[in-house]
């Protein structure tokens, strides 16, 4: 029989990255900036949590303070993942670099960032297998909720997650709900869409810009930092992240940039880069299935465009720059 | 005189401190020595990180940087040189691929994914007809494989651009990962072991031949053609001078009568198609072998040799050598020091990300506002 | 508070890159005053205004509000000062509602609530009686309605200081009434507005005092009731100057271009060219007048191959075989191969007509590319084309390999104009040929036009300025409202006779639905 409970225990699991990084993307690209650096930022969301949750179990010893465990690891990737943001902000809105460009040489940076930083701390650990393991800390980030265990599949399919996995469900929904209900999603779309009319009705289009896009660089860090201390039990080894970050920014297209599609989207996701653990076919297939991801999206992206419903299309003025006194 | 009003909303206003105007005409001669100044001060900075992270003197680093990219006294058969040239090669034939479209406007990401098919293109004809056929008729196989697949991965996104505005960006990007997979397919059918190579051992026949005994010279000659042909083909031929046109203004384009959708599709062939010829020159020219990294991201850097070109090919050449030289040079310097071999793609993101930078200064003049200035000659 | 100033300029200068866009304007509006800034195309009306409005930061000189001296370094602080601007091209998020539109920008402290701010909206469209749906999304929306959404976006706010940028230009005449009684009713109310304009009827009918702008620099403020449109005029254009345009009688005009019923219908279902016929001659100069976006560009462009036609012919007697064919849907591509020799100046020079970031040779290419069988390009002729036309046309420019944006406005459309003439044309087309032009290339064009007109090639020139159309031209043609309102004689016409049909309206139903 199918193990449905365990299949989306997993996808969830798997998605949750996912999730992380295209609710950022959506909020980043909300602003009208594509940030293809997104890949690059969640490495390094990843790496800094890393690196701070090395030092803190370094000098602790044994006993750890759990609080401590889940704040210094959680403050030094959204610090990582804020500054590269930052930058990319710097380059891109204040001095009106071409986006694709400044997004690419940051994912090329922050992969390398990684990697380097990762195995830099390999090297100092003297590990004999090429990964660094941060097992005490995994475990309280991968403590899960009361009842897991003792309510059947109930307890397994809602409440056998770490709480990260909740966390960016509920980033989901806030971004959101945000982005609906309020007057900053209102002017944030505005200059999305349009922002010589959002700059015209007094919108400060520099600071949504950089507000929105750090903010969604730091919510899409998270998925690079959920992926070390949840997923993979607190093991960093490098390229471990593989290509998730673009996997996310095709979730946008796909989730159309509505976040709440986003969760669905992203779990739908995980599902299928799972699903030939669960389905009776050859090992050489897998790739075949792997592939279905991307071609969705793509196939969203042509049905939207060729729909040309006014309400699923890309913001209007995403990947352009804008400059008040252009003529 | 300003500091005693309040506007009648209570609000604080202030005069903006830079005052930024878009620059007129800017001579060439100041627009170079901008980007020699960025590429300098990249240069000093990533020394200095490199001096912070091995504790060695900088003339010392510049030397392994040197000696990594060019090879050093011990390496009398220049080895390194010919690897670097090779790597060079490999490069700038995926900028090159890449220009006719960015001229056009049209923001091709999927390079990688138009390299990889080609090679899988190419491996695919050694797989199944290697021994089969002799190999130059292999090889000639292998470059229509190789091109007809970059082609298809060229057009598809084009096609949808042209005749519904779809975003080409984020198609051809997503097309990247459509071929990593097909490629781990392949990988999975050729190789029965579950190995994520597929090698020499495996795809043995239709390899380029080696040309007065260097084995990379082939390739590099290649690209050398391709180089002088791009050139040409963008500033001298009809269809060039259309891609300038559409790029610049599509009313333009459709004003003078050019077809707009077909100068689109058929760029983006070309685009694709060369990539395709760079698949067959990494496969069957370098490595005789296929994996889904083999493309290793140049796709993507490609994008920014030729953006930081401004989408010259002759300026290509330079912008290249200097990502490749970097790259090899400080791969040899994290080698020599124990640093872990990402090194490189740090220093390269940070050289990039000072030239992405400079492109300001060239085109908008920073003033600090004059009223500023007369305020503080009153105050002093 | 009626009565005293309520906005001052000192001394403003704004220069983009080599353009001097204003240059040492000083100017006064008071409280309970409509104040009319009258100036011709390019005299900076609208670059000074979105220095009010916040848009662009002066370079020199300042702003003075209610005495004191105010910084504007954004449309927010424009705001904070009561200022608010209605833009001729519409800032509205075209995926928003016009609720959402409207409260766009506003920050204070009251709760986001969508619907109460519906109701207001609403409430402040009957007491001024807009007709508006709040919920309505912008992409739905026709173009007045789209400006009753930005002006109710300013009323909204309780702007005390409003500028309108020639907002007439797409209203028909009972929206223009409705707008002026609007207008008048917020003066009475002790506002200050602005209205931008350059049609004298206007200025007349509505302003309290009207301010001149010539050329980027402040001229003159004059009390409305003791003016009159030849003084307006003259402080509008410079001294009164006769054009003194050679104009010969046309020499055996033959009809060359025959245009039957064209019909055109936008994306949105409105009518844009209505029963359009007229027939252009050899040998003559025929003039199109009508206010702005009125159809003009559409009808050239129809004729040029860029548009589709709902209905109608184009019909060319080509001066060679004396063959007759038919234009209509034929690519500009097509248009070339069948032999007819078409020019046409359009009026987006940079956008349309050249290629900004090319050299002038380049530009002279665009054309004639195509010639000969080679895949290469042939640059000598284009190069020998560029000098003579620099030389011929005294195009002020470093060189022929230099990118046409970096020209002046004038030698820019030089170079266009030479371009198209160089051809050897049987029609020539123009549209707003000398718009944005200094008085010496405007002559330079004029002549070129004459010119081709002694060549025997039927010119249409496409103008605004109405002293130009009736000088320069053989016959012209009013067109309103994507209608022909009627064809006069150049020679004995009246400036009040084109200015009545200008504004006639009969069967143009084009604008409002």
């Amino acid at each position: 029989m199918f193990p449905i409970v365990q299949f989306i225990q997993r996808a969830i699991l798997q998605g949750t990255p996912l999730l992380f990084g295209s609710t950022g993307e959506i909020l980043t690209e909300k602003s009208g900036n594509l940030n293809l650096g997104i890949p690059g930022i969640m490495y390094i969301g990843g790496i800094c949590g890393v690196i701070g949750g090395f030092f803190y179990q370094s000098t602790a010893g044994i006993k750890l303070n759990p609080f401590l465990a889940i704040f210094i690891p959680l403050l030094c990737s959204l610090l990582g993942s804020f500054l590269a943001s930052l930058l990319y902000c710097f380059l891109t809105v204040t001095l009106r670099a071409n986006q694709n460009v400044t997004g690419l040489a940051l994912t090329t940076f922050g992969v390398g960032f990684g990697n380097f930083f990762g195995g830099s701390l390999i090297k100092l650990v003297d590990s004999e297998v090429p990964s660094i393991a941060l097992t005490k800390i995994a475990k309280i980030y991968k403590t899960t909720l009361p009842f897991a265990d003792s309510l059947g599949w109930f307890g397994d399919l809602f409440l056998s997650y770490g709480f990260m996995v909740y966390l960016a469900v509920v980033l989901a929904i806030i971004v959101a709900l945000v982005l609906k209900k309020t007057r900053i999603g209102l002017h944030l779309r505005a200059v999305g869409e349009n922002p010589a009319t959002a700059d015209a009705a007094g919108i400060n289009v520099t600071r949504y810009k950089y507000a929105s896009t750090c903010l969604g660089g730091m919510i899409a860090g998270l998925g690079g930092l959920y992926y070390v201390m949840d997923y993979t039990n607190g093991v960093w080894s490098n390229n471990g992240f593989g290509d998730r970050g673009w996997l996310a920014i095709a979730l946008v297209i796909f989730a159309t940039w509505k976040p709440m599609i986003g969760i669905l989207g992203s779990y739908l996701f995980g599902g299928l880069y799972i699903l030939f653990n669960y389905i009776p076919v050859s090992m050489q297939t897998m790739p075949l299935i792997q592939m279905l991801p991307y071609v969705v999206t793509i196939l969203v992206l042509v049905l939207v465009s060729i729909r040309k419903s006014r309400e699923s299309q890309p913001p209007a003025a995403l990947g352009l720059n804008y400059y008040r006194e252009d003529r | 005189m300003q500091n005693n009003h309040t506007p009648k909303t209570q609000k604080r206003t202030r005069e903006p401190l830079l005052h930024i105007t878009k620059r007129g005409a800017v001579s060439m001669k100041t627009a170079v020595l901008i980007r020699v100044a960025a590429i300098l001060l990249s240069l000093i900075f990533c020394g200095i990180i490199t001096i912070l992270l091995t504790g060695d003197n900088p003339i010392s680093i510049y030397i392994t940087i040197f000696e990594g990219a060019f090879g050093n006294a011990h390496d009398t058969q220049f080895l390194r040189l010919w690897a670097t040239l090779q790597d060079i090669a490999i490069l700038l034939c995926i900028s090159l691929a890449v220009t006719p479209a960015f001229k056009m406007r049209f923001w091709n990401t999927g390079a990688e994914g138009q390299v990889l098919i080609g090679c899988l293109a190419t491996a695919i004809c050694m797989f199944t007809l290697g021994g089969i056929v002799p190999d130059p008729l292999l090889i000639l196989i292998m470059l229509v494989a190789s091109v007809l697949a970059g082609v298809l991965w060229g057009v598809l996104p084009a096609f949808f651009k042209a005749f519904w505005g779809t975003n080409e960006t984020l198609f051809t990007l997503m097309m990247n990962y459509v071929a990593i997979q097909l490629i781990e397919f392949f990988l999975k059918v050729a190789d029965k072991s579950g190995s994520n190579t597929v090698g020499p051992n495996i795809l043995k026949h239709g390899w380029f031949p080696a040309l007065f005994g260097q084995k990379y010279l082939l390739n590099i000659l290649i690209v050398a053609v391709i180089t002088a042909l791009v050139y040409i083909y963008l500033k001298h031929t009809k269809h060039g001078y259309e891609i300038s046109v559409v790029g610049e203004s599509e009313n333009t384009a459709r004003y003078i009568g050019i077809n707009v959708k077909k100068v689109i599709i058929r760029t983006m062939a070309i685009s694709g198609g060369l990539c395709g010829i760079a698949g067959l020159l990494l496969v069957g020219g370098t490595s005789h072998s296929i994996a889904s990294n083999l493309a290793d991201g140049r796709g993507f850097t490609a994008i920014m040799v030729s953006w930081l070109a401004k989408f010259n090919p002759l300026m290509m050449i330079l912008t290249t050598c200097l990502l490749v030289v970097l790259d090899r040079g400080s791969t040899e310097v994290s080698s020599k020091f124990g640093l872990n071999s990402s090194f490189s793609d740090i220093l390269t993101g940070i050289i990039l990300f000072f030239i992405i930078g400079c492109e300001f200064f060239i085109q908008y003049r920073v003033q600090f506002n004059k009223k500023n200035h007369a305020e503080k000659e009153v105050a002093a | 508070m009626k009565g005293a100033i309520a906005i001052e300029l000192k001394h403003v200068t704004k220069r983009f890159g080599s353009v001097l866009a204003n240059h040492d304007v000083s100017l006064q509006v008071r409280h309970g005053e409509i104040l009319a800034i009258l100036g011709e195309n390019g005299s900076g009306k609208t670059t000074l205004m979105n220095m009010i409005a916040g848009i662009y930061y002066p370079d020199e000189g300042e702003i003075y509000i209610d005495g004191k001296p105010a910084l504007i370094a954004s449309p927010k602080d424009a705001f904070g000062y009561g200022i608010g601007m209605i833009h001729q091209h519409f800032k509205l998020v075209d995926v928003f509602t016009a609720t959402e539109n409207i409260i766009l920008g506003i920050e204070d402290k009251t709760k986001y609530n969508l619907k109460e701010a519906a109701d207001k909206v609403a409430a402040i469209s009957e007491k001024y009686g807009f007709d508006i749906q709040p919920n309505k999304k912008i992409y739905d929306m026709s173009v007045s309605e789209k400006q009753t959404v930005e002006i109710v976006k300013v009323l909204y706010r309780g702007a005390e200081i409003l500028i309108l940028d020639e907002p007439t230009a797409v209203l028909t005449p009972q929206e223009t009434e409705k707008l002026f009684a609007v207008l008048r009713r917020m003066r009475d109310d002790g506002k200050s507005i602005i209205i931008i304009t350059h049609k004298m009827h206007e200025v007349l009918a509505l302003s309290d005092r009207v301010a001149i702008l010539r050329k980027g620099e402040y001229v003159d403020t004059v009390e409305t009731a003791d003016t009159n449109e030849t003084v307006l005029t003259e402080m509008m254009v410079g001294q009164k100057v006769s054009l003194n345009i050679d104009r010969t009688e046309p020499k055996n005009p033959i009809d060359r271009l025959i245009v039957e019923n064209l019909h055109m219908t936008n994306a949105e279902g409105i009518g844009v060219l209505n029963n359009i016929s007229f027939t252009a001659r050899s040998g003559e100069i025929l003039g199109i007048a009508g206010i702005a976006g009125s159809g003009q560009r559409e009808l050239l462009e129809s004729i040029a191959g860029l548009c589709h036609l709902d209905g109608g012919r184009i019909l060319y007697n080509d001066p060679k075989t004396e063959e007759q064919v038919n234009l209509r849907d034929k690519t500009p591509l097509q248009i070339r191969e069948l032999g007819v020799r078409l020019s046409f100046v359009p009026e987006d020079r940079l956008g349309m007509g050249l290629a900004g970031n090319m050299d002038i040779i380049d530009n002279m290419m665009l054309r004639s590319y195509r010639r000969g069988h080679s895949i290469f390009l042939d640059r000598q002729k284009p190069k020998d084309l560029a000098e003579k036309i620099i030389e011929d046309l005294q195009v002020v420019t470093p060189s022929a390999t230099t990118p046409v944006r970096r020209l002046s406005g004038g030698n820019v459309q030089k170079v266009l104009v030479g371009r198209e003439i160089s051809s050897s044309p049987s029609v020539l087309m123009a549209a707003y040929p000398v718009r944005g032009l200094d008085i010496n290339s405007s002559y330079t064009i004029y002549r070129l036009l004459n010119e081709q007109k002694e060549h025997g090639v039927a010119v249409i020139f496409v103008g605004e300025d109405l002293d130009v159309l009736l000088e320069l031209c053989d016959r012209i043609l009013v067109i309103g409202g994507g209608t022909i309102t009627g064809t006069v004689d150049a020679r004995s016409t009246t400036k009040e006779e084109i200015g009545l049909l200008m504004t006639k309206t009969e069967g143009g139903v084009s604008h409002a639905k």
